[in-house]
């Protein structure tokens, strides 16, 4: 015996491209079939889409009279000359940087309060949570400072949805967390209402809740007294995200053992101080990819608000198809696709960060 | 402290004071909720005071005296027999079939393709669980109404007219108004074919029960999929061909400019069902996903050990632990399903928030009953369906011990 097993190489079907593809696609008959109608299906698709996209697309043009040839793909020139309607909506443009600006300061904000590696956090909280709403308050409103006023039935497109999202669920936060609390309980009319809201609230859908801002909310004011649309919007994402964080909120309460709660006590702590300082900022750190995901859910319902009339990204490349000047049987797709473009690298940018921190708790999890 | 530093010292033992009133949870407890109760009373009383004062400023009637007026305007595709001479009474029905009938329809679809991509996600086929994985990642992360939109305006009122419509096979037709498919209609006799499929599936159901009754005493197996597969289709399939196939397909033919016959299914109706189930089907894809992934290894290993086959492996031993962990947020989706079918509004399907929550309410101004009713239905609807998925999930189940 002068060759022991290990010095055999394996046989060649097993290891290299050939070895994997074995393996990996054409590992039984079954296998081989499911492989080639997965080939197929992507032939189809990629064929399709760089057709539509990019060989029969219109590159340049003024109106849908251009996007109009039998066999025409996406009308890109639609997208090229609404823009910055999808951007800003119809905020006045020598306006617009104060849009950007914020967008600026939220990103100052943001991007280190994202990365746990960078210190800081508490100053950086404290940016995020009071100077940066006052200032984007501010900046997007006007009135003050010289800065002329821009009502809100004159925001829109992508400015409208990240307005949305953004201040419902930093709305929905405090309530959210009261509401957790409040469920959790040993005060039993304080758990009843509690859980009659979040059950009430989770039970409907969001439409309904905005038919509510539309045309039940002016009833519950006194006379004389009127809410901006985009206002009340708001006030009702934030009472609906309110629920939904407060069960997410929830859950990361469940998951603190009950020996936290029981030091606190023993140390002579108030409820306040046993929440605010051991229970919450624990349960909050554990719950941050629930956090993200009630965001993303947010992110994308936002776009219902176009049906009581306010203009988000999708309301507006919706409103826009409507142009006569640009009326091609490809315009509705062009913008569709568009719109579904900005609204999926938000998301799914989303969802990875969510994972990249579920992955870093888990490991925190194994030491 | 005041208790142990008496016992220690020379003098007589002396009771803890008791702590001011101010001070005792049980106190503090019934304050805070009588607070809270006295809030929320103010806050409903204020806001009802308005709403009367708000209403009778607008001279809007209030209570339910509208239910039995005529509504005066027509629903596109009703369950229930419903013209404009109707009452507000029946379009809350006719809007409320509607809903049930897309969300019946979605889940049904959405289940099938969401257990297909969820388990091709876990296929040991590389280009087959990146494609399942390519679908979710896609379809989760757009808004479901982008998607909607997209079917309806972007797909299907891109069709063709009627002339050139697309014909598919078995006598269906797609063009730009909707779907045409062939109405089976039933001939003389056709009934006895009903009533063999009936007995198939009571004898089915003898069957099952008897094969179970017979494994549990001696532990032998019967075939009972293929037995109650032939009893409910071979027996009334052998009724149909004895009695000349009493079974006749009307198909849509073209008069005029439309369609003529058969059974026509609305592009608004298509549209939401399409976009629904497809939607709803990525998130249900990720939960089966997570549900067989979440079967411990040893389970599979314990099973291929006694020499059970793959078939076997999946359904007698994987598939019951994957639904345990599966059934709590299935049931979830459903719900979001038949919450997002309200979505309806935005493409003119006329569904329940469409007829009743739209219409109805623009009609008749009164919205704190309208919005009322609507937030009674979705909640009588979350709850049955929550009912029913408990039920299901304490059946199936397992015992532990």
């Amino acid at each position: 015996m002068t060759s022991t097993t290990a010095d055999l190489r394996p046989p060649r079907s097993e290891v290299g491209v050939v070895g994997w593809l074995r393996k990996n696609l054409f590992s039984s008959p079954m296998n081989a079939i499911l492989t080639v109608i997965g080939i197929w299906i992507i032939w189809t698709v990629v064929n399709a889409v760089a057709h539509w996209a990019f060989a029969n697309a219109t590159w340049d043009g003024t109106s849908g009279k251009d996007c109009t040839w039998p066999g025409a793909g996406a009308c890109w020139p639609f997208i090229k000359a609404k823009f910055s309607q999808f951007m800003y909506g119809r905020y006045p443009e020598p306006q617009r940087w104060r849009v950007d600006l914020t967008y600026v300061l939220a990103i100052i904000g943001l991007v280190p309060l994202m990365i746990p590696r960078i210190p800081g956090k508490l100053f950086n909280t404290i940016y995020m949570l009071v100077f940066f709403p006052i200032a984007a308050f501010l900046l997007l409103v006007g009135g003050y400072f010289g800065l002329p006023y821009v009502p809100t039935e004159l925001w829109g497109g992508l400015l409208v949805t990240l307005v949305v999202a953004s201040v419902g669920i930093a709305g929905a936060f405090p309530l959210g967390i009261l509401l957790a609390l409040g469920r959790r309980s040993r005060m039993p009319i304080v758990r009843w209402v509690s859980v009659g809201f979040i059950e009430i609230v989770r039970g409907v859908p969001l439409i309904t809740v905005l038919f509510m801002a539309s045309v039940m909310l002016p009833l519950f004011l006194p006379e004389g007294m009127t809410i901006d649309k985009l206002m009340r919007a708001l006030i009702m994402v934030a009472l609906f995200s309110a629920a939904y964080l407060a069960e997410v909120i929830r859950g990361g309460l469940q998951a603190i053992p009950r020996g936290q709660f029981e030091a606190a006590d023993a140390l002579g702590l108030t409820y306040a101080q046993k929440m605010g300082l051991i229970v919450l900022p624990q349960a909050l750190k554990l719950v941050i990819p629930g956090i993200v995901n009630t965001f993303i859910g947010l992110f994308k319902d936002t776009s219902l608000v176009l049906i009581i009339g306010i203009f988000d990204l999708l309301g507006i490349v919706q409103l826009n198809q409507t142009d006569a000047n640009w009326f091609s049987p490809s315009t509705g797709m062009t913008g569709y696709v568009f719109a579904g473009l900005v609204f999926w690298i938000f998301c799914f940018g989303m969802s990875r960060y969510s994972l990249f921190i579920e992955r870093r708790l888990a490991e925190s999890d194994k030491r | 402290m005041t208790a142990t530093t008496n016992r220690q010292g020379p003098g007589p033992l002396v009771p803890p004071a008791k702590p001011s009133l101010l001070y005792r949870p049980e106190f503090r407890q019934a304050v805070y909720q009588i607070l809270l109760v006295v809030g929320l009373v103010a806050g409903f009383w204020a806001i009802a005071h308005n709403v009367s004062e708000n209403l009778a400023r607008q001279n809007i009637a209030s209570g339910f005296g509208f239910w039995n007026r005529t509504s005066g305007f027509d629903i596109s595709q009703s369950l229930i027999t419903y013209n404009n001479q109707s009452t507000y009474g029946q379009a809350f029905w006719a809007g409320l079939f509607n809903t049930l009938l897309v969300a019946a329809l979605g889940v049904v679809f959405a289940t099938l393709l969401g257990f297909i991509i969820g388990i091709g996600r876990l296929s040991s086929n590389w280009l087959i669980a990146r494609l399942c994985g390519a679908y979710v990642e896609t379809l989760r992360n757009l808004p479901l109404l982008l998607q909607l939109f997209f079917w309806y305006f972007a797909v299907l009122k891109n069709l063709p007219g009627p002339r050139q419509s697309i014909v598919l096979p078995a006598g269906a037709t797609l063009n730009v108004r909707g779907l045409y498919i062939p109405a089976p209609v039933p001939e003389q006799g056709f009934n006895a074919v009903l009533i063999a499929f009936a007995m198939g599936i009571v004898a089915s159901i003898g069957v099952y029960m008897w094969a179970r009754r017979r494994q549990l005493a001696t532990g032998e197996r019967f075939p009972v999929l293929w037995t109650t597969l032939a009893l409910i289709l071979l027996l009334p399939g052998a009724v149909y061909i004895a009695l000349g196939q009493p079974l006749g397909w009307e198909y849509p033919v073209l008069r005029g400019f439309n369609f003529q016959g058969g059974i026509p299914i609305q592009p608004e109706l298509m549209a939401l069902v399409v976009g629904l189930s497809t939607y709803t089907a990525s998130f249900i894809a990720e939960i089966v996903r997570a549900g067989i992934a979440g079967v411990p290894r040893g389970q599979r290993e314990a099973a291929n050990a006694l020499g059970l086959s793959s078939g076997l492996t999946m359904r007698l031993v994987v598939i019951p632990q994957a639904l345990r962990i599966i059934i709590p947020p299935l049931t979830s989706q459903y719900l979001n399903l038949a919450k997002n079918s309200s979505l309806a509004v935005a493409i003119g399907y006329p569904d329940f928030v469409s007829v009743f929550t739209g219409t109805v309410l623009n009609q008749t101004g009164q919205a704190v009953e309208v919005i009322l009713l609507t937030m009674l239905v979705f909640l009588t609807i979350s709850l049955i369906t929550s009912a029913f998925m408990n039920w299901f999930n304490k059946h199936i189940a397992l015992v532990e011990r």
